[in-house]
């Protein structure tokens, strides 16, 4: 031991093993089951949709970072690779690959770089990218592929509508819940994941594996997915009980259009989520809260990608407002 | 259920390689070098001289105010030098050099003292002695203890809490020391209740030391006040305030003291000094030590005298291996990394721990994003991700605003950071312009 060697930094000398990258790459092993359902049912389009938004979220940081910010690259670190997943996961499989390049770059460079990378951007980038696609290509956007049949075929596929889009057209024919369920699939069907939608929006129970996989790795906690969920259900719960034949029953809503897969996934987002488990909560009610009404009253039947993004703005008010409890700052005197 | 405080704290690998081993006597070590400033308030003033004789147990400097203490030679020798040498806080502190006289007996005689239970001085003279033989708070804080003891008369104090968690990693001084001087410490636990004329007293372990509790409960059953809580493993539980709300479920007010609580709260090493100056008549002089690390031939706990220089406890267990990248004076999550290893064991040094090439890696740091891990440990409520961003802005009178000061500097949001960032580094440092801030206000 020389004296060269010898480093003073301060304390803590120790450090736990887990690091950034490896909540990244946790992320990615729970999105597997996912992924392999959706080449079960969407086949070699899911593929190539997927590999095109990782290819391209990759290839933009990369670009980017090098030539525009002339910064370090980060294309390592997992974060590129998530919002190439979670893009892909949100768009219908079949989407011409040009449009998923340019949703890839918007995620990217608009979604996250734009605001100075990693740990600054305010929305999550993968719905940013999705949502500039939806506003733009609004047709293209909602094409969904029908399940299973045509998991082989590269183009033209038949299309058909999803759950929630079912319902929406159902119910502005005129049509009564109990004549609308005989079109919709079944709520086993919603499940296993054999319905219209994105790529990686159909499996509940692959989705639900995966989640349940990064609660167990404390990669995110339990707080916002299940908030999420049930204010969904309580919400959605009360109209469908004032008129059954209205409205969608709760497990429907919360089987379809992407809610669970916004809930364990994108509104979980380490970055543009609250810090603390109280902010969390709220910020999950307000998901769930704008999810249905947007689904209920708005133009878009599946709704929690727009949700999300609204309460993302408002994190930075959530973290300033609900803080941790100060240790000593109620004090109950309790001395006998 | 084991008691634990609610909120916040994390649990390290323990690495309590040295619990079994029985605390050693360091051999008398042939020069000591004795700082001035071993407790936190105001210097020692130096009462010797160059080539003056001094005897073990003589005051060599004296308490320099009110909380400041008194510091007596360790060994019984000559003064050599009066000379300024870096501390183990990297500080340049003035020193007493003295050569230890081999052929002096007193400085073989050990401290295995027969037990002596009965308590014979009076309440004034018992808190005079401990504010005249230099105890200080071996628990790391190295607070004055006569000052604890100066209880504020509109203070109602009901409690005396016994800290022995030794929630660092590593060390294990306190944990040998519950073992083997357990009847001494509870009589000095007895000592302090009869002081401070209060009939109850609890001591806090943490239950990785069941050994401890069942020595304890064994010696106490049914007696006089003295509980014996088992505590859940969980750091940074030896904390002050945090071991309050543990025991007690009383929270310390933000800018409080223990005492505005009802409690005084002491480490069961100075419980012990305090049993030495008032049964034997011995001044603190010296102190367990655990030498440790992964690496290490043999780790040990050890007797050491007061200003033995690090180098002669590493030599004891073997010298360091070559891939050594730290030594840190004190645990792994609060101790300080040492320049070199000439710097003396101090009051307040714990433990000497040997960091590897391996385990000394940290990775680069990164961009914060914001997953609330910090958030979710600290003990404090406080939030380091924003206190660090504030600190590196400059924007100090923010930071306070977020309670900075409040930080107990405990690292466990560095710790457990998933991008690394330095967050305590930048916290201290915000902290300490907060303090000048505050204090010029
Ligand atoms: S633990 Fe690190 S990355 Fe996470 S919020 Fe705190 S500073 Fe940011
Ligand atoms: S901010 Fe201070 S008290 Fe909180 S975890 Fe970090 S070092 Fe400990």
């Amino acid at each position: 031991m020389s004296d060269q060697t010898i480093i003073v930094s301060s304390s803590p000398h120790v450090h736990s093993e887990r690091t950034s990258e490896k909540l990244m790459y946790d992320v990615v092993i729970a999105l597997l089951p996912v992924f392999l359902v959706s080449l079960y049912v969407f086949g070699i389009n899911a593929l190539i949709a997927t590999f095109t938004a990782i290819i391209s979220c990759l290839l933009f940081e990369y670009l980017i970072q090098k030539f525009l910010l002339k910064t370090k690259t980060t294309i390592t670190d997992g974060s590129a690779l998530i919002t190439g997943i979670l893009l892909a996961f949100n768009l219908p499989a079949g989407i011409p690959v040009w449009m998923i390049v340019v949703g890839s770059l918007v995620a990217i460079g608009i979604g996250k770089l734009s605001f100075g990378g990693l740990g600054f951007n305010i929305f999550n980038p993968a719905l940013v990218g999705r949502v500039f696609l939806l506003v733009s290509f609004p047709v293209q956007m909602t094409l969904w592929p029908v399940p299973i049949e045509n998991n082989t075929t590269l183009v033209d596929a038949v299309t058909g509508a999803t759950t929630l889009g079912l319902i929406k057209e159902g119910v502005q024919f005129g049509q009564s819940m109990s004549e609308i369920s005989t079109q919709i699939p079944s709520t086993a069907d919603m499940f296993m994941g054999l319905t219209s939608g994105s790529i990686g929006e159909m499996s509940a129970l692959a989705l639900l594996i995966g989640g349940i996989f990064l609660i167990g790795r404390k990669v995110i906690s339990w707080h916002i997915p299940v908030t999420v969920l049930a204010t969904m259900a309580v919400v959605t719960g009360v109209f469908w009980m004032a008129d059954p034949e209205y409205y969608a029953n709760p497990l429907i809503h919360v089987l379809s259009g992407g809610a669970i897969l916004g809930a364990f996934y994108m509104a979980t987002d380490l970055v543009t989520s609250p810090v603390t488990k109280k902010g969390m909560v709220i910020f999950a009610i307000g998901i769930g809260v704008i999810t249905v009404v947007i689904r209920l009253f708005g133009s878009y039947p599946e709704g929690i990608s727009f949700a999300i993004l609204i309460m993302n703005a408002f994190v930075p008010l959530i973290n300033r407002y609900f803080k941790p409890r100060r240790f000593g700052s109620r004090i109950k005197a309790k001395i006998v | 259920m084991l008691k634990t405080f609610p909120k916040g704290g994390i649990h390290p690998s323990e690495n309590k390689i040295t619990s079994a081993k029985p605390i050693k006597r360091l051999p008398l070590p042939k020069v000591v070098y004795v700082p001035i400033s071993q407790h936190i308030g105001i210097p020692a003033e130096i009462v010797v001289d160059r080539k003056d004789k001094v005897e073990i147990g003589q005051v060599i400097a004296k308490s320099g105010g009110y909380v400041s203490s008194n510091i007596h030679s360790p060994v019984a020798g000559t003064v050599t030098k009066l000379d300024k040498i870096v501390d183990t806080r990297g500080y340049k502190k003035q020193c007493i050099v003295i050569r230890s006289d081999v052929k002096n007996e007193s400085n073989f005689q050990e401290n295995e003292y027969p037990l002596k239970e009965e308590i014979s001085l009076q309440q004034e003279e018992i808190l005079k002695r401990i504010s005249e033989y230099g105890i200080v708070g071996l628990g790391g804080a190295t607070f004055p203890s006569h000052v604890k003891l100066q209880v504020k008369k509109d203070k109602l104090l009901d409690c005396l809490i016994v800290n022995g968690v030794e929630c660092e990693p590593f060390l294990t001084a306190d944990h040998r020391l519950m073992l083997e001087k357990g009847k001494e410490i509870l009589v000095g636990i007895r000592i302090l209740m009869y002081a401070l004329q209060i009939d109850r007293a609890i001591i806090g372990i943490e239950n990785n030391k069941k050994d401890a509790i069942d020595l304890f409960r064994s010696l106490t059953s049914g007696a006089s006040g003295i509980q014996i809580a088992a505590l859940q493993v969980k750091y940074p539980q030896g904390g002050e305030k945090q071991l309050i709300r543990a025991l007690l479920k009383r929270e310390v007010p933000k800018n409080g003291l223990p005492m505005d609580v009802g409690v005084v709260v002491h480490n069961v090493g100075t419980v012990f000094a305090i049993y030495q100056a008032i049964q034997h008549n011995r001044p603190l002089m010296e102190r367990v030590v655990t030498v440790t690390g992964k690496k290490l031939n043999d780790p040990s706990n050890f007797w050491v005298k007061i200003g033995t220089p690090v180098k002669d406890l590493l030599d004891a267990v073997g010298g360091v291996p070559e891939d050594t990248r730290k030594i840190v004076s004190g645990g792994p999550m609060m101790g300080k990394a040492l320049k070199n290893t000439d710097v003396p064991v101090t009051k307040g040094t714990s433990g000497i721990l040997v960091i590897s090439e391996d385990e000394a890696s940290r990775g680069e740091p990164k961009n914060c994003i914001r997953c609330g891990e910090c958030v979710d440990v600290c003990p404090m409520g406080l939030e380091p991700h924003l206190l660090m961003n504030l600190s590196e802005k400059g924007m100090y009178e923010k930071a306070i605003e977020e309670d900075i000061l409040t930080c107990i500097e405990c690292g466990s949001c560095s710790y457990v950071c998933p991008s690394h960032r330095p967050l305590l580094d930048y916290i201290r440092f915000g902290k300490s312009i907060g303090k000048q801030l505050e204090s010029n206000k």
